[in-house]
């Protein structure tokens, strides 16, 4: 498996108008890649497109592979919630995938993922009886399950708790590490903690930030994270005041 | 235990000082009993017509539950196939919507005519009434699979028959639980309605004979018994649904 790097550029409309103007990113290879923005600008539009999913915007360009062949069947997603089987319990949601595809689920693999993330003891448990961050971590199983080069996580982290959260960020980036992550996140913590790089989405465009050079995860206290959450903030600000006419 | 306990005493308590009421009015009022037969005349009714309202009883139970399970037989199928199939969709949904405005009732003498007097006019009936709501009832929760569900479809790679059957049913049993909620309310309904329109059997025939006659208490019986069949069908179902939703 070697995880590519993805290529977007164009202009992206919505049904009531233009969400940004015009842009041209490259997401680097194998690396966490984060995506930073207000509410609306159209950030998750730009995720359901690289996965193909059916969307309301629409994309004038283009998103592609660096290596050409095509993105949609290697890419995993893990958004917010309501991925989870309410009526199956933590393993066969692991492995539904398998059994969407008419494949044998492989209940061992799915048994050792779910160890991985810490819930070897909740296997046969089901989503109601799990807590908020259980669930997303019987998710980031499934994604791990699924084994795909391209991971799109949509603010999978905004609804925990802060402890919650910075846990799981380690353990997705950990877990996650040398697959090609794009994060979409509207918190400059996050950015500041995960990327390797950043961006900031606005009307305009989408503008490369500036990060700490040490390598991700970052300790949510340390003085280069905090700094760089400072400096993410700020513009992050700046840039959601400038409308564009 | 003891809760369940409590409220099966409260309900018998309601009921009992309810009949005594309805005792009270006939002995203090002298109302005729052709007119309205005490409890006590109803029950020695029921009891001395014990054997006939058992075989009356059991033709209409057998028509009821052959017509549910044909209504709920077809019923699933239709929502599965507009589920599945846009072409289907296009097709029928608009014959299923006026199909809906029509009070299927409406149709037990026409559906006499055609069928005869016997049992499929009958069953015919019942398996009508109770296919709408069914079939209404698990195709909208069919739709209705959340965002997350479907993208997981698309992004595994799911053929429609596997997300069908993988996804969307399991998450629309709750809406077929509705439905069948519904159609065992209109099914003794439409027992009623197809022996009145004509038949030689059924509670319904017995209810239409006994009122001819002026045995009062003879047509209460039987309405007795239909509701108890009614409450015992909603009952089931009711812990059915209880049973699915709850997650077992």
């Amino acid at each position: 498996m070697t995880a590519p790097a993805l290529h977007i550029s164009g202009r992206l409309e919505g049904p009531a108008g233009p969400l940004i103007a015009q842009f041209d990113a490259t997401f680097a290879a194998g690396q966490w890649n984060v995506l930073l923005g207000p509410s609306g600008v159209g950030k998750t539009s730009l995720l359901r497109l690289i996965a193909d999913l059916p969307c309301a915007a629409r994309l004038t360009g283009e998103i592609t592979a660096t290596d050409g062949a095509a993105l949609a069947p290697r890419v995993a997603m893990m958004a917010q919630d309501d991925q989870l089987l309410p009526w199956a319990d933590a393993l066969a949601n692991v492995v539904i995938g398998a059994r969407l595809r008419g494949a044998r689920p492989d209940l061992q693999r799915g048994r050792a993922l779910l160890a991985e993330v810490g819930l070897a003891a909740q296997a046969q448990r089901r989503p109601a009886q799990l807590s908020a961050g259980q669930r997303q971590r019987v998710i980031l199983a499934r994604t791990l399950y699924e084994d795909r080069p391209i991971v799109l996580l949509d603010e999978p982290f905004s609804a925990l708790d802060v402890l919650t959260r910075h846990h799981m960020q380690d353990l997705a980036a950990r877990l996650l590490a040398g697959r090609t992550v794009v994060l979409i996140t509207h918190d400059p913590a996050e950015a500041a903690r995960l990327a390797h790089h950043a961006w900031i989405a606005t009307q305009a465009g989408i503008v490369p930030c500036s990060l700490p050079s040490s390598l991700p995860p970052r300790a949510a206290e340390a003085e280069e994270t905090l700094a760089a959450q400072a400096i993410l903030s700020r513009e992050l600000k700046r840039c959601a005041t400038q409308v564009p006419a | 235990m003891r809760h369940a306990g409590n409220r099966l005493g409260r309900y018998g308590l309601s009921l009992a000082v309810a009949l005594l009421i309805w005792q009270a009015i006939v002995s203090l009022s002298a109302v005729p009993p052709f007119i309205l037969p005490g409890p006590l005349r109803v029950g020695s009714a029921l009891w001395s017509n014990a054997s006939l309202l058992w075989q009356n009883a059991l033709w209409s139970a057998g028509n009821l539950a052959l017509g549910l399970a044909i209504g709920l037989f077809l019923g699933v199928e239709t929502a599965l196939l507009l589920a599945m199939s846009r072409r289907a969709r296009w097709l029928l949904r608009p014959v299923l919507v006026a199909a809906q405005s029509v009070p299927i009732f409406a149709l037990a003498p026409v559906l006499t005519l055609w069928l005869g007097y016997g049992m499929p006019s009958k069953v015919v009936t019942i398996a009508l009434v109770t296919y709408f709501p069914i079939a209404s009832a698990l195709f909208d929760q069919l739709m209705a699979l959340p965002r997350g569900l479907r993208d997981l479809a698309q992004l595994s790679g799911a053929q429609r028959l596997r997300e069908t059957f993988l996804l969307r049913l399991p998450y629309a049993l709750p809406g077929l639980m509705s439905g069948l909620r519904l159609a065992v309310v209109y099914g003794p309904l439409a027992v009623l309605i197809g022996e009145w329109v004509g038949s030689s059997r059924g509670l319904g025939h017995l209810m239409l004979l006994a009122n001819g006659r002026g045995q009062t208490d003879l047509m209460f019986a039987s309405l007795i018994v239909l509701a108890l069949l009614s409450l015992g069908l909603w009952k089931g179902v009711d812990t059915l649904a209880r049973w699915v939703g709850g997650g077992g």
